[in-house]
């Protein structure tokens, strides 16, 4: 066993591709579960997104272009599950999970051609001379621009929330649905714009999986990324700064076990992979005393007859 | 403008034909799919729900469907009771996992004795198996408050992190010339679970199915607990006020639940699947939900959804081999049966009408 070999900088720097899009996934579900949705459907919408990037990228040759084409694909595929919540009055829970199988077996429909080809890469920020910097350059100055894009979107998102009235409509849809309905909101609407934008954001962490994170396209390449997203909402009790703690915690424990194998820890393999789902478990049990901060409507069906 | 207007009562015109409908809708979207695809639809609808019943091949085909069923109906049976009440069993393949590690540890434990009692043992190690993984999110439930959704499917992965460490270590035939995966069940007689009727495909998890349709009916129908779980997920508040303990409800439903699956573990790992390899898994835990769903949550109805399920699976492998459609393309199948279903069930409580609704 030879810890010397993993190198400190290059594993912490390794916390931002891992958390990247489990950011991405958690930030915008946890909009919709804000506006009282609760939407399993997290990991399809991340598969979809993923390919939706891959053929992109691979048929443009421009990995941008890769992630607006995950951002709608993930947005296009919510907009089933908002049809089936809030038009068809379905069960959240059921529809969700539809739509995670749906997302991914049409992922892999569609990703059959893509297999074994590798996208276009996208270069990381030049920060120039700053990049330079002994410590903090590796770490926190040399990733790609989505990084910072997550980083910022979070930020984005916890000011919208706390600061501007659009943010303040959306959490009273969530909290109470049929006051916000008396007081002459479109709930609908506005769940479905959350919904989408949920889509956009998981498509967009899944993009990031299969063109930056590993990068190559296969079948249900998110292996449940898309679960500990809906996991992290709850560790971070709908707070959308704490979803960069958990992420970040969440990717550093991928990282160590990542690493702990390649330096022949005595473990097996397996009980190392199976230790980011277990200690998502204890975070949950641990955090569940704060269930109490849930929206106050998650998960119920809104219907405006009465 | 079409607004929807609340039945009294449930529609049972509706309640029956929503399931019917959801196929029909599922028949005419994946067969406009298959033509984006490529496929000629007809040809591979034909293939895949007709040529299994009475095609060219169809004596080897219609034993597979009570093989494939039987695990299908045996899950979805404990989830149905789980979800009526509101209580979202989606770990159902840990579980299954599980009861099939379970027991096939049993039964390899005693190799190469041959008794009788080992394939019953076997059985409860499976149930216990599925029971004590089920057990962990309802006592996390019901001590934390924690959300049994995200455990039990965490668990899900764990356990099939445990499964790779058992077929690659434990469990691992030490004649096996250093392949993983254990010894194969179906050489070992005792542990054997062999068809009943030759040629059926009938073993003892079919029958273990059907059990548990009758055990379920008459549960739901007769027992206190079963009115119980309806009117838990009627009317909770009504339920607390009658004096159902919400306890209970969560451990027995979690609890079955567990049990049905690890048992249909056993029985597939025991049976058609002989061996515990590293992914021997095919996903009968997240297929068990639809067909939980698609036979409305009643037990008859998930005896004909789990037939149902079975056939699409079967087709699926036909039109594989024979049409070269891709395997993901049936789950595309079954997530659209789903989806659909949902939809179509809004018209079971809500009527149509054209022109805006009342004010109350």
């Amino acid at each position: 066993m030879d810890l010397s070999s993993i190198n400190p900088l290059l594993f912490i720097a390794g916390f931002f591709v891992a958390a990247t899009p489990l950011i991405f996934a958690a930030i915008g579900e946890l909009v919709a579960e804000r506006a009282g949705v609760l939407n399993l459907g997290v990991e399809g919408m991340m598969i979809m997104g993923a390919i939706c990037s891959f053929a992109t990228a691979v048929e443009t040759g421009s990995p941008l272009l890769g992630f607006v084409a995950a951002a709608v694909g993930g947005a296009v595929l919510s907009l089933l599950f908002a049809f089936l919540t809030q038009i068809m009055l379905a069960n959240q829970v059921a529809s969700g999970l539809s739509l995670t199988l749906f997302g991914l077996g049409f992922s892999a429909l569609l990703g059959q051609n893509y297999i074994g080809i590798k996208p276009p890469r996208l270069g990381d920020v030049d920060f120039g001379p700053l990049g330079d910097i002994p410590v903090i350059g590796p770490i926190l100055l040399s990733h790609d621009i989505i990084v910072y894009l997550g980083i910022a979107l979070v930020f984005g998102v916890w000011a919208v929330l706390k600061f501007t009235r659009a943010g303040l409509v959306l959490r009273a849809v969530g909290e109470n649905h049929d006051a916000a309905h008396a007081l002459g909101y479109k709930v609908v609407r506005i769940r479905t714009l959350a919904i989408m934008f949920g889509g956009a954001c998981a498509g967009v962490g899944g993009a990031y999986i299969s063109l930056i994170r590993v990068p190559q396209w296969t079948e249900g390449m998110t292996a449940g990324v898309g679960w500990i997203a809906l996991a992290l909402v709850v560790f971070a009790s709908w707070r959308p700064l704490r979803v960069l703690l958990g992420a970040y915690l969440f990717g550093g424990l991928v990282q160590l076990q990542l690493n702990l194998q390649g330096v022949g820890v005595a473990i097996p393999v397996e009980y190392l992979a199976m230790s980011p789902y277990v200690i998502t478990i204890v975070v949950l049990v641990v955090l569940s005393r704060d269930a109490n901060r849930a929206p106050g409507s998650l998960g119920r069906i809104f219907h405006a007859s009465q | 403008m079409i607004s929807l207007v609340k039945r009294p009562e449930p529609s049972r015109v509706f309640s029956l034909a929503a399931p019917l409908l959801a196929v029909l809708a599922t028949f005419v979207f994946g067969g406009l799919l298959f033509a984006a695809l490529g496929k000629d639809p007809f040809l591979a609808i034909r293939t895949i729900f007709w040529e299994p019943l009475f095609g060219e091949f169809a004596f080897y085909y219609r034993p597979q469907l009570l093989i494939k069923g039987a695990p299908l109906v045996l899950i979805a049976i404990g989830l149905s009771l789980g979800f009526k009440a509101g209580i979202w069993n989606i770990g159902a393949e840990g579980q299954y996992i599980m009861g099939a590690l379970f027991g096939a540890g049993a039964g390899l434990a005693f190799y190469p004795t041959q008794s009788v009692f080992i394939f019953p043992l076997m059985v409860l190690a499976g149930a216990f198996g599925g029971w004590i993984w089920a057990m962990i999110p309802a006592v996390l439930r019901v001590k934390f408050g924690t959300n049994e959704i995200l455990v039990s499917l965490m668990l899900v992965y764990v356990a099939e992190q445990f499964l790779a460490s058992m077929s690659l270590g434990l469990l691992k035939n030490p004649e096996g010339f250093g392949f993983p995966g254990s010894r194969n069940l179906q050489q070992y007689a005792s542990a054997h679970n062999a068809e009943l009727i030759a040629g059926t495909g009938m073993h003892w998890g079919v029958v273990a199915a059907l059990i548990a349709v009758i055990f379920a009916y008459v549960l739901l129908a007769r027992h206190r607990l079963g009115f119980a779980i309806r009117v838990t997920g009627d009317a909770p508040r009504a339920a607390r006020f009658s004096g159902v303990n919400p306890t209970r409800l969560v451990l027995f439903c979690l609890g079955t639940s567990g049990l049905l699956a690890g048992l249909a573990g056993m029985f597939e790992v025991a049976g058609p699947s002989g061996q515990v390899t590293i992914d021997f898994n095919v996903g009968y835990g997240f297929t068990a939900i639809i067909v939980a769903f698609l036979g409305r949550l009643h037990p008859v109805g998930i005896l004909l959804a789990g037939g149902l399920m079975a056939l699409t699976y079967i087709g699926g492998d036909i039109a594989q081999s024979k049409l070269g459609l891709p395997a993901a393309a049936i789950q595309v199948f079954q997530g659209m049966l789903l989806f659909f279903l949902l939809a179509f069930d809004l018209f079971t409580n809500y009527r149509p009408r054209i022109g805006r609704a009342e004010v109350a």
